[in-house]
């Protein structure tokens, strides 16, 4: 059980490094937004499912209960994460945020 | 095929259906969710304040996603105002109470006089009634805000569509 728990934390910690990446080095808010929101669901997905799972060490109901509580936050998160970060991307669209393009079009 | 930034944002449609069934799915739980933090406001964290604020904030999400008239069929203008004073005057009404029965302000244990159960048990069940109440007001006051604060005090629209023409009147 404990090597499960390592894998999966390690895994998540290597995701969030590479959304931090992500975040930093993309050159514009859409992009950096989908390294955000893809990787940091993903890792929180992992990391907590670790976290839950580490909680069923010794077997009793309580810790079932709780692990089983960590689960349904996990699954409103990765459900909730992906819908913000369209409703953000779609309203930088409305407003007029340019998306970054490799060859610069004529401006209007 | 490649469209300029303008025709994506002519394309974007005014309903996103992606948003409005998230919130479906997620609505009821966060209610539910509010309803646990309230009930349990006397042994674990949490209360009638913060049990309100997260029953409000279920009917705020509602509105920014679907509007703000469709949050007032949801919920009219008329029932907000109620229960937002209901729930004040069960708050008060009960503290108030308690002091005519001969006790302090919101000491429970003078409630004995009604229904007989032992006093230590009323300290309980009293906090609850008054959680119950303060939930009730916070949640209708937070929904109430946001309605004021997102209209710009018309209730009309609010944010969820606000064009060039609205804000040139509310200008």
């Amino acid at each position: 059980m404990n090597w499960v728990v390592t894998v999966l934390l390690v895994l998540g910690v290597f995701f969030f490094a590479i959304g931090t990446i992500g975040i930093l080095r993309l050159p514009d808010f859409y992009s950096r937004l989908h390294a955000a929101g893809k990787c940091d669901t993903l890792a929180m997905t992992l990391t907590v499912s670790a976290v839950a799972l580490y909680n069923i060490h010794g077997l009793s109901f309580g810790n079932i209960l709780v692990s089983w509580k960590v689960f349904a936050i996990v699954f409103f998160i990765s459900m909730a994460s992906p819908t913000a970060t369209h409703a953000i991307t779609k309203a930088a669209l409305v407003v007029g945020v340019e998306p970054w393009l490799k060859k610069r079009g004529p401006r209007k | 095929m490649r469209i300029s930034v303008q025709e994506a944002r002519d394309r974007i449609p005014h309903h996103d259906i992606i948003l409005e069934t998230t919130v479906r799915l997620m609505v009821p739980f966060i209610q539910l969710y509010g309803l646990y933090v309230i009930v349990h406001g006397h042994y674990s964290p949490g209360g009638g304040f913060q049990g309100g604020v997260i029953l409000g904030a279920s009917v705020i999400l509602f509105a920014l996603a679907f509007g703000l008239p469709a949050s007032q069929e949801y919920l009219s203008e008329g029932t907000n105002i109620l229960m937002a004073n209901a729930g004040a005057l069960i708050f008060t009404g009960i503290a108030v109470l308690c002091a005519l029965l001969g006790g302090m302000f919101l000491d429970y244990s003078a409630l004995v006089k009604i229904l007989p159960i032992d006093p230590i048990s009323w300290r309980s069940h009293g906090i609850f009634l008054v959680e119950v109440g303060v939930g009730m007001g916070v949640m209708m006051i937070m929904i109430s805000i946001y309605w004021d604060m997102a209209s710009a005090g018309h209730l009309d629209e609010g944010l969820h569509m606000a064009s060039a023409s609205q804000t040139d009147k509310v200008l």
